[in-house]
């Protein structure tokens, strides 16, 4: 007992020691000291105000002006977006400058932003209105100009012309138009420009709208235009309706613009028509000019912010951060002072006080901040100190509970065994190297990975990299032992210890060969390979290794639970808990390990139900009086009783995983890559090596490799942490700048 | 196949079922209303709803806010959600759900027209409309003089065209006919949506029969409320009632004949259901009417989630969320007018 209390204390056993903690600090340095403190990350506070709605607390004001800066900072991202530049992401080292100060700039370019915008849409949109009426006179002046010459002809000789169908009725229509559309035979026209998407139930609407008494043209108009409506660059058409009647024009131009088609009147008259192109043409000219003037000086404004966007960004985010902090303090009665109250891991004590010190200092109080140890009635919050490597494993513990604080942490020893366990499901040299590569790739790129933005699948894979390396390494080891490399066997270590009877090696097959020299040093014989007692042999083994490895870790799941009751001083749970349980597995293991050597080759699963009623449970129960205590007792023993059987079983994974592996990537090699080389082709042998990659790559490394990990997982959070972990703590998060993600995005 | 739904239902329908039963659990509660109805401006109600699902539509307007832009910004979420859930749908889920929003289709379509009729500007009043009820040619409504003409123009285009066989007359348009219309309209309409409710069967009947019914009989009180004193006869009156739900066919004989509010309680109470919703009500009393068959419904709604494999949910949802919406409008006219000791008054709690 005194060595294993004398032994050195693993970091990662126990949570850091935490201790709660009590500020009370100044008005004037409240601010100040909560900034540090959000630099150093270490303290966790806890909302003194929970009963308070947002807009009760102290500090709301500030809250808002923080959320309106940011909504401000949002808008002129937004715009550089929009505008297509790209914010830079060195921001140029400028003066610090003060929240009242950033508040005030950032007013001001917003107001000078919106005024520009706001300019430049007036001429956008006149600018448009000219390019529509452009475009209409040009389209619907063409339709125009042939009614006007043939009508000169139509005087001529008015026959030529009756017997066309449709250019004919333009024509005529024209004729009768060409006065003026005020004449008194009444058909006028209307022209404009609509949407391509709307000119079908325009043109309907119409229709029904008079009666059929209206003729349609319409013209694609050349260029794309900017929708007033959606701000989107459409195809627009030009069309012209000629009708007759004032009431059908009345209609007309309601219809016109309920689809938001602009109307613009064009004189028929070519002459004038060509007038009024020309000044449209020069007035464009000029607007454009003026357009790209204004946009430039927009771009030249968006671009100076660009340059410190991230900075604000980043600062508004903060000083939201900390006010949102100072929210969950209380004023204590003389209102002079903030007090606050949260947890801290106890080695950072001193760090903490001395940012204290310094806030105080920087901010020349009077008064210094007072920072004392509490007793707290609420669980601590559980902190583990992970490093890179760690982190993923901490990961993996963690995604199942987050250890009750204080209690023996597995993911030390998941760092080395889930690994391992996944590699025995996935042991094949040639996979292993594969991922290997993998793992290296991402752990070179670690830094430049890092920076970036990953979708979440490389997330996932980014995170694990270390978890991938591990698993890589291992898997080579097992391939090693189980000698595949993509499923065939090498004589690495050696020559084998087995040689054919004769020198024809006719018999191999059937009756088998004779050992004549010492066992295969490392891993399994190679002449296993393909040999008539390939799978009994190789079945046995793993079946027999996979139990062992369960029982093995099953039982360092129940020392575990010994070492937390020792560290929680419950010798009850030593006595009662521990060592029956200990008792109870390893008498069940012995007993299957007896079935199994009488029973041979049975299934393991039959041996074990009736063994689960031979060994009655040393039940504990009944010295309590508590019906509660009692009946939880109850069923943690009857879940012991029957997980010790059922987990034993859920250990065979490890076999069944095995077993599927290799034979899958025995069938690839075989039956894809062997029977196409066995062809003289080139063709053949090219597509068989195609398919025997694509498999290796798509089924053997991600599906296998998926699965393997799932069921690691599972053996781990079922059958290793149920002996011993509660998992029923909450995790620390301390009030730092750095966890501040910019959630915006 | 009446309780065999679980069979079948979630091939088609399990995704937005889950769908919008997690949006039902972003409804605002009971203490999100509390935390509400204390706020003193609309930038705490916008603070207060930014911790909401409806943060994301409202983290982006400049302060002042107004009551109508928080309305129509938590309305676009409605939209959007009702959007992707039809855009995710399958026959005959899809069809169901456009059903929902022919209630709005049938609003817009009589504000235009009134509107119109009143000489306001058309896209004033494109602003005022639901967009759940939109459709294409809407503006051009206004074009239109007469029922037939706003039939023959318009309506024949959009789903509602069916239920128009009733009331093509080439009268012209006025406040009266407009009335008419639209609840001419809306009986055709709900009946529609019974029987195409009662076609897909199963538990989806049972439950939108009920939701339904209490609607149909709704509308049948307040018409009865609303034309006391009009020159509606009685006739008329009773042709404008639904022809199902639970007051059909013999409490609208009782309701056609109704003068005042007295006689509408009395034919009323004797249906047990309607009975608890009157027994809240003093004599003569008819403004808090409206709150107290809110209140009913939601509780309805909130019912219909008590059961799985049926599309009730989605009408539920809906109903649900456009309640929520009347209530944040309220609280923020409340308190956008300072009036805040009337906050209660219209406010329907859902959960």
């Amino acid at each position: 007992m005194k060595y294993i209390d004398n032994l050195p204390s693993m970091d990662l056993m126990r949570s850091e020691k935490m201790m709660f903690a009590q500020l009370i600090i100044p008005v004037e340095s409240a601010h100040r000291a909560i900034s540090y403190l959000g630099e150093l990350g270490l303290l966790q506070f806890r909302d003194l105000n929970d009963d308070k709605s947002p807009f009760q607390r102290t500090f709301v004001n500030q809250v808002k002006r923080c959320a309106e800066m940011s909504r401000k900072l949002r808008f002129f991202k937004d715009q550089i977006h929009k505008a297509g530049l790209m914010p830079s992401p060195h921001p140029v080292s400028q003066p610090d400058i003060e929240l009242e100060e950033l508040e005030i700039r950032l007013a001001e370019h917003e107001h000078e932003l919106i005024e520009m915008n706001g300019n430049s849409e007036k001429l956008q949109q006149t600018y448009n209105e000219l390019l529509e009426f452009k475009m209409v006179l040009q389209k619907a002046g063409d339709f125009l100009v042939p009614g006007e010459s043939h009508s000169e002809e139509t005087e001529l000789d008015e026959n030529v012309y009756t017997n066309n169908d449709y250019s004919d009725t333009v024509s005529l229509l024209e004729q009768e138009m060409q006065p003026g559309p005020s004449n008194q035979s009444g058909v006028k026209f209307i022209s404009g420009i609509i949407c391509k998407s709307k000119v079908l139930r325009f043109e309907r609407m119409l229709f029904r709208a008079t009666r059929g008494n209206m003729l349609f043209n319409q013209a694609p108009a050349g260029d794309r235009i900017l929708d007033r409506a959606s701000n989107e660059m459409v195809q627009k058409t030009v069309f012209v309706v000629f009708f007759s009647g004032e009431q059908a024009r009345k209609k007309i131009l309601k219809i016109c613009e309920a689809f938001g088609a602009n109307c613009y009147p064009i004189p028929e008259d070519t002459t004038k028509r060509r007038q009024i192109t020309r000044e449209v043409l020069s007035r464009l000219s000029e607007l454009e000019t003026t357009l790209d003037a204004g946009l430039h000086h927009r771009d030249a404004a968006l671009t100076s912010i660009g340059f410190q966007l991230t900075k604000w960004m980043n600062m508004v985010r903060r000083e939201k951060a900390i006010y949102d902090t100072l929210n969950m303090l209380n004023f204590d009665v003389t209102k002079k002072c903030l007090v606050g109250e949260g947890w801290c891991p106890v080695f950072a004590k001193t760090k903490i006080q001395e940012a204290l010190q310094r806030a105080t200092f920087d901010s020349n109080s009077q008064m210094g901040i007072i920072f004392h140890v509490m007793d707290s009635v609420e669980p601590p919050p559980t902190y583990f100190r992970t490093n890179h490597f760690t982190n993923a494993y901490q990961e993996i513990v963690d995604a199942y509970g987050v250890a009750k604080y204080q209690e023996a942490n597995p993911a030390v020893y998941t760092i080395v065994t889930f690994p391992f366990l996944f590699a025995v499901m996935f042991g094949d040299w040639g996979h292993g190297i594969c991922l290997l590569l993998g793992a290296l790739i991402l752990i070179a790129r670690e830094k430049r990975l890092g920076s970036q933005k990953l979708g979440s699948f490389m997330e996932m894979l980014f995170g694990g990299r270390y978890v991938l390396l591990m698993m890589s390494l291992f898997s080579i080891y097992c391939g090693l032992i189980y000698n595949e490399f993509f499923s065939v066997p090498f004589h690495i270590f050696g020559t084998s210890a087995y040689k054919c009877r004769d020198a024809t090696c006719s018999d191999a097959r059937s009756v088998g060969l004779v050992k004549y020299r010492d066992t295969y040093p490392f891993g399994v014989d190679p002449s296993w390979r393909g040999s008539r007692s390939e799978l009994p042999f190789l079945n046995s083994l793993k079946m027999k290794m996979s139990i062992l490895f369960g029982v093995a870790q099953m039982n360092l799941g129940i020392v575990l639970s010994y070492f937390n009751a020792r560290y929680f001083s419950s010798s009850l749970d030593i006595k009662y808990q521990f060592v029956p349980q200990m008792i109870f597995l390893n008498s069940l293991f012995g007993f299957q390990g007896r079935a199994y050597g009488i029973l041979g080759t049975s299934d393991i699963y039959n041996d074990e139900e009736p063994d689960s009623a031979r060994h009655p449970h040393e039940s504990h129960n009944e010295e309590f009086n508590f019906s509660e205590v009692f009946v939880h007792q109850m069923i943690h023993s009857i879940e012991f009783v029957l997980g010790a059987v059922s987990n034993t079983a859920s250990y065979l994974r490890l076999w069944a995983l095995s077993l599927a592996h290799s034979e899958l990537s025995t069938v690839f090699y075989e039956k894809v890559l062997l029977l196409a080389w066995g062809y003289d082709n080139f063709i053949i042998r090219l597509v068989g090596l195609a398919v025997f990659s694509f498999a290796t790559a798509f089924i053997l490394l991600m599906m296998e490799t998926l699965s393997a990990f799932l069921h690691a997982l599972r053996l781990h959070w079922v059958e290793f942490q149920n002996k011993f972990y509660s998992g029923d703590g909450y995790k620390f998060r301390p009030f730092s700048f750095a966890s501040l993600t910019d959630d915006d995005d | 196949m009446y309780g065999f739904e679980a069979l079948t239902f979630n091939i088609h329908g399990g995704y937005l079922e889950a769908i919008v039963r997690g949006y039902r659990s972003g409804l605002l509660t009971a203490a999100d209303y509390n935390n509400l109805c204390q706020c003193e401006t609309l930038d705490d109600i916008k603070m207060h709803l930014s911790a909401t699902e409806y943060g994301p539509y409202l983290q982006n307007e400049p302060s002042p806010l107004h009551t109508t832009t928080i309305v129509e910004k938590c309305t676009l979420k409605l939209v959007d959600e009702y959007k992707h859930m039809l855009a995710q749908a399958t026959e005959p889920l899809s069809t169901f759900l456009e059903y929902i929003t022919y209630g709005h289709m049938i609003d817009n379509v009589v504000l235009i027209v009134t509107g119109t009729l009143h000489e306001r500007d058309v896209q004033e009043l494109l602003e005022k409309c639901h967009p759940l009820g939109m459709f294409d040619s809407i503006a051009t409504l206004a074009v239109a003089q007469n029922m037939r003409e706003l039939y023959r123009l318009v309506l024949v285009d959009t789903p509602l065209a069916p239920y128009f066989s009733e009331c093509i007359t080439s009268e012209d348009l006025d406040d009266m006919n407009i009335e008419i219309m639209r609840n001419t309209l809306y009986k055709a309409y709900l009946e529609d949506f019974y029987r195409f409710c009662q076609k897909l069967g199963g538990a989806t009947a049972e439950i939108m029969s009920d939701l339904l019914a209490f609607e149909a009989d709704r509308r049948a009180v307040n018409i009865t409320i609303n034309s006391i004193g009009t020159e509606l006869t009685r006739d008329d009156r009773r042709k404008l009632y639904s022809n199902f739900g639970l007051l059909y066919p013999y409490g609208h004989e009782e309701l056609a004949v109704c003068e005042d509010i007295d006689q509408v309680r009395a034919a009323m109470e004797k249906y047990p259901p309607y009975q608890s919703i009157f027994s809240k009500l003093s004599y003569g009393e008819s403004q808090m009417l409206d709150k107290a068959f809110y209140e009913e419904e939601v509780k309805r709604l909130c019912l219909a989630f008590e059961q799985q494999f049926h599309y009730g949910v989605f009408f539920a949802y809906m109903r649900l969320r456009e309640q929520e919406i009347r209530n944040l409008m309220w609280i923020s006219e409340c308190v956008a007018q300072n009036q805040k000791s009337r906050v209660h008054d219209s406010v329907v709690f859902i959960f």
